[in-house]
This record gives structure tokens, sequence and C-alpha cells, in this order.
């Protein structure tokens, strides 16, 4: 058991200042690599340090794992969290933290390389008896028409070491299946070094629902299920727990997956595991690992009580998780949304600029996790994501009432947000029965463009 | 365009304001003023200009920045990127700048050190080692001052 005192946040935004809320509590310094953009945050001033990596795009400061390194080790810092995003999931850095005797908040370099590879992670998920969307890998073209016959059409083409939809190609015919191949693989090799692809039946609906795990190592729990469904082009927009209307026996199978998957690989840490749920035919099939905190974690943290960052803390301490399964309970339900500085009204075009006015008041049942304040930039180099709002209620009618309300209430001025999205989301009736799937959103903005709120 | 009367009314409110410069772009229009008559250079990046002669403005002594009068100016050579700074090549070895030492913009005024990486940091401007700012062996932000110089 090795105690922290001093943490490097190598990350910035909302989830910056998330963590060094949970580090003052525990009473762990923190020091905030920033870029020069920055420098101003209210991370960087709420954090005991701030050190400038470099200039204001990811590439030249955030990204930069020798930088974060030697920032971590000149500042003293004998602990390193990653946020999600960025370099969170980045098996070189967590390699180079356990090189230099820097407790590393996350998952062990093996357990990083076990999920990391698409191709690696199916064949654990088939080890540990976890249902898979069928399909298999694809070297050459022979091969693929094989795996092709097995699944049928239509089918995905995905990257063996991809995500956000790079390297993806969608198969209706037989006939385009060679053509979109050599697309795929062209595709994989320029955006992520590896040309490598795998064929996977194309699931036309289905839920995406994740379950929340925690592990030291020894005793392997789940913290419940997250809904993930509201998506749009694969970025979650809003997040619920629990997921609506899941019978219990399928909610028992999905966490009993998760579970068996993490213990399979050995798995030490916080982690979520995905699936993709087909809610008529009661089945579902294993998408990933996220080896790190998840933007949604608070969701999960407003229903059980737990505060995750504390527990990420601790175990990556070596302390023993001290909870059993049936310590874990859930109270009411939670629904996040991602308020994201994006012109809705523009094809969601992201909207930079100064914050002139930044007001979130104190609701019942509402928590705000934000780096936002009046007078904040929204540098134009990151993600777009300036608030996540968490409503908390006896149901779920009634974290949407609170949602709603917030919503109506608060006051983010100077940019635009998808705050008008959002209240639609609420105030619509499909919403509100509970249980869309990952169509839904793509659904409901043509409903939206006559008469969006 | 504005006429010689309207520009005349702007340097009167400029001359009652706490303003000592104004500048104002509108359309093909530029017009830049300045109270005091000081032949301020422009400055760019982190650099401070350079304090040859003390600027004497009309306006309250607080415009000034202190830090830099008290250390008898000079321009702030930034730290490109972040590191350890050495002020020699090796433990024990010469450093590669003393104050007092003239320096081309492509001298070599120090080391930063990545994860083992040795980046040598040159100048960029030519003139005197006034003071050298950073110590040595420790962490330099991107952007912190390393060494001032006074430009020839």
């Amino acid at each position: 058991m090795t105690p922290i005192r001093r943490i490097f946040i190598a990350n910035r935004g909302e989830i910056a200042v998330r963590i060094i809320r949970t580090a003052r509590a525990l009473g762990i310094e923190t020091v905030l690599g920033v870029s020069q953009t920055d420098r101003d945050s209210l991370g960087a001033r709420l954090a005991t340090r701030a050190v400038c990596l470099g200039p204001g795009p990811s590439r030249d400061s955030y990204l930069k794992v020798d930088t974060v390194m030697q920032a971590a080790l000149g500042t003293g810092c004998d602990a390193l969290h990653p946020g999600y995003g960025f370099l969170s999931e980045n098996r070189d850095l967590a390699l180079a933290c356990d090189k230099a005797g820097i407790t590393f908040i996350g998952p062990s370099p093996a357990n990083l390389e076990a999920v990391g590879d698409k191709l690696t992670a199916r064949s654990h998920a088939v080890a540990a008896g976890v249902p898979l969307v069928p399909g298999g890998n694809a070297a050459s073209l022979t091969e693929a028409q094989e795996v092709a016959r097995d699944i049928g059409y239509p089918l995905l083409i995905k990257a063996v070491a991809g995500g956000g939809g790079k390297g993806m190609k969608r198969v209706n015919r037989p006939q385009d299946l060679a053509p979109q191949l050599d697309l795929a693989m062209a595709e994989a090799a320029a955006a992520f070094g590896d040309g490598r692809v795998y064929l996977e039946r194309f699931v036309t609906s289905g839920r995406h629902v994740e379950v929340q795990i925690l592990s030291d190592g020894e005793t392997v729990i789940h913290a419940g299920e997250r809904d993930c469904s509201v998506q749009r082009r694969y970025q979650k927009v809003v997040e619920e727990a629990p997921a609506p209307g899941l019978s219990p026996a399928l909610r028992t199978c999905l966490c009993e997956a998760a579970t068996a998957f993490a213990r399979h690989i050995c798995y030490r840490s916080l982690g979520t595991v995905e699936f993709m749920v087909d809610v008529d035919r009661a089945a579902f099939y294993f998408l990933e690992m996220n080896a790190r905190i998840q933007v949604e974690h608070p969701v999960t943290e407003t229903i059980t009580g737990l505060d995750l960052v504390a527990r990420q803390i601790a175990i990556a301490e070596g302390r023993p998780l001290g909870l059993q399964q049936d310590d874990i309970t859930l109270s009411g339900h939670a629904i996040e949304c991602r308020l994201n500085a994006e012109d809705v009204a523009h094809d969601f075009r992201p909207s930079p600029g100064r914050v002139s006015l930044a007001w979130f008041p104190a609701l019942p049942g509402l928590r705000v996790d934000s780096h936002m304040t009046s007078g904040a930039t929204v540098p134009p180099h990151y993600d777009s994501m300036v608030a996540k709002l968490i409503a908390h209620g006896p149901s779920r009618a009634a974290a949407i009432a609170t949602m709603a309300e917030a919503l109506r209430v608060l006051r983010l001025e100077g940019i635009a947000t998808n705050a008008p999205l959002h209240a639609a989301i609420m105030a619509d009736p499909e919403f509100a029965a509970g249980g869309v799937d990952t169509n839904y959103l793509a659904g409901l903005l043509p409903r939206l463009a006559g008469g969006c709120p | 365009m504005l006429t010689r009367a309207e520009i005349d009314d702007i340097l009167r409110l400029i001359d009652g304001s706490d303003f000592t410069e104004l500048k104002l772009e509108m359309g093909d229009l530029k017009l830049e003023l300045r109270k005091g008559g000081l032949a301020q250079p422009f400055h760019t990046g982190q650099n401070i200009p350079a304090g040859g002669i003390q600027p004497q403005p009309p306006a309250p002594p607080a415009a000034v920045p202190a830090p830099v009068v008290a250390s008898g100016g000079g321009s702030e050579i930034p730290a490109p990127l972040l590191g350890t700074f050495w002020h020699a090549p090796r433990p024990g070895a010469e450093p590669f700048v003393r104050p007092g030492d003239s320096v081309g913009a492509d001298t070599v005024i120090g080391i930063i050190e990545v994860m083992k990486l040795m980046n040598s940091v040159a100048a960029g401007i030519a003139g005197t080692v006034l003071e050298i700012t950073a110590p040595n062996g420790e962490l330099v932000e991107h952007g912190q001052c390393l060494i001032r110089i006074r430009p020839h």
C-alpha cells in the first residue's frame, strides 16, 4: 500500500475539475498540466499548481507522453491521473509511469493491451464466454468472404485498432465486399498505422448499455449499468442509470458477463464493459471495454452514492476494495445531459468563444460537473463539452422533470450550446416512455427541424 | 474617412483619459494614437520589449511593469518547451552563457531535457545577457522565462 500525496492530472476541462474535487476531499495535492490556451481555466486555478505543457493544439501539449512524464516528475508527483480521452488508455504512458515509479491511476499496461486492440478484446470475450456480435477476422478477401457467408449481410468492416468510426464500412451486398474491404484497410492503415480489419454482423437496432466495473484485482464487482443509447454519430448525448425497461434476468446476465470479462483479463481498476442489447430478442453482444473513468460516471455515482474517482485512487494505492457485490445498492434514477458548445441550428457546428455568463443554480436533485465560469474561454482545439447536468429523482419521470427544469433555469451565454436539443429530448414522449435505441436521435432531429423549442 | 477635426476630437478625449494608447480599425481605416511620444516597439510572442530608455508615462505609475524595471529591463527568452533546464552541456562543465556575455540569435543558451532527450535552446535575439532567470536542473514550463537579454 502506497498512499498517494500528489497527483499529476494529465487532462483538462470538467474532468480535471472533477478529479481535483475528490483529491481536495482526500487531502491530496494536485498538479495540472495545461496547454497555453488553458492557463486561466478553472482547473488551472483550482489545482495546487499548474504547469504549461505546450501550445494549444492537443498534439503539442496534452498528447505528448514525454512532456507529460517530465512534468509529473519535475513537479514531484507520485501518481498520475489520465482522466478520459487524450492519453487515458495509452499503454506507453502507463509503462512510462511504471518505469518512473509513478502510480498510474488506471489499469496495468497488460490490461490496457488486453482491451486496446479490438480483435484481442474479442478473443478474450470468447474465452470468457461473453457473447459477441457474430463476426471474425479478415486478413484477405477470401477470409472475408468466408466470414461474410457465416454472418450474412448487411455487415460492418471495422478496424482492429479502431475507434470513432474511422475505418468502419457498412456492406449491404456481396458484390460490394471487395471494394469496401480495400477501402477500410487503407483507411485503418492511414488512421491508426494498423491496416488490420474484422467483420461483424450489422445489428440494425439496439441499445447501448454498459456496466460499471470496480476491481482491486481480487474482488471484481459491478455498480450497475448505464444506458447510453441517445447518440449522435456514435457520440453519446444523454446517459442514464439504471437502463429503463430491462428485465431483471437480462440485467443480471449483462452484469455477470461484464464481471466475467473483467475477471478473465485480471482487470484491476475502474472500467466499463459496453454491450449492444437487442431487447426484443433478450440478447446482448460485447462491444468493448473502456479502461478508464468515463464521462458518464456521475449517473452511477448518483444512484449508488459511490465516489468512483476516490475508489479509483484507492485501488491504485493498492487498498482492498472493501466492498462486496451486496454492498452496492441502487437508489432512484439518474439522467445526464452533455452540454456541448455547438450550434444545433447550424448542423451542430462547434461554437467556441468566451462565456459571458455561467450560472448553474443548485436545484434539488441536480448535480453540475463543469469547468465553465463567467468569462471562461471555450478554446477551438478540444472537445466541445462544457458541462454535464446530472438529475436525480426517485423515479425516471422525476429525474426527467428535474432535468427539464434545470435546462429552463440555467444560464450559459456567449456561446451556442445544445441545450435546446436536450430540452426537446426531455419533452419528447418517446424518450419519456424509455428504452429508445441508438437510432432514436437521428430520427428525432428531423422532427425537431420544424419547431425546435 | 476621418476629418482632421474628428481626429483632434479623439486626441482630446485620449488626453483627458487614463489610456496611453488607442488603436482603431474601421474598414480600411487604421488609426493608432499614443501618448507621451514614446517610440515603444511592438513586441511579439512573450518577449517583453527592451528597456533601454525608461518610459515616462503621464499615466499613473502602475502602468509600468514593475518587475522589468527592478531587473533593469531586457527581453525575456521563453522556454520553447517544458522540461528540465540545464545551464551547462554536462554537470560540472562551464555554463553556456553568463551575465555580461554577448550572444547572437543562434547562440545556445541552455538545454531543456525531456525524458532524456536533450533540446538545445538558442537565444533567438542578439544582445547582452543580463540575468539567468531559470535555475539549473529545475523544471521549466512552456513559455517560462529562461534568461534576460538586452538586445543590441
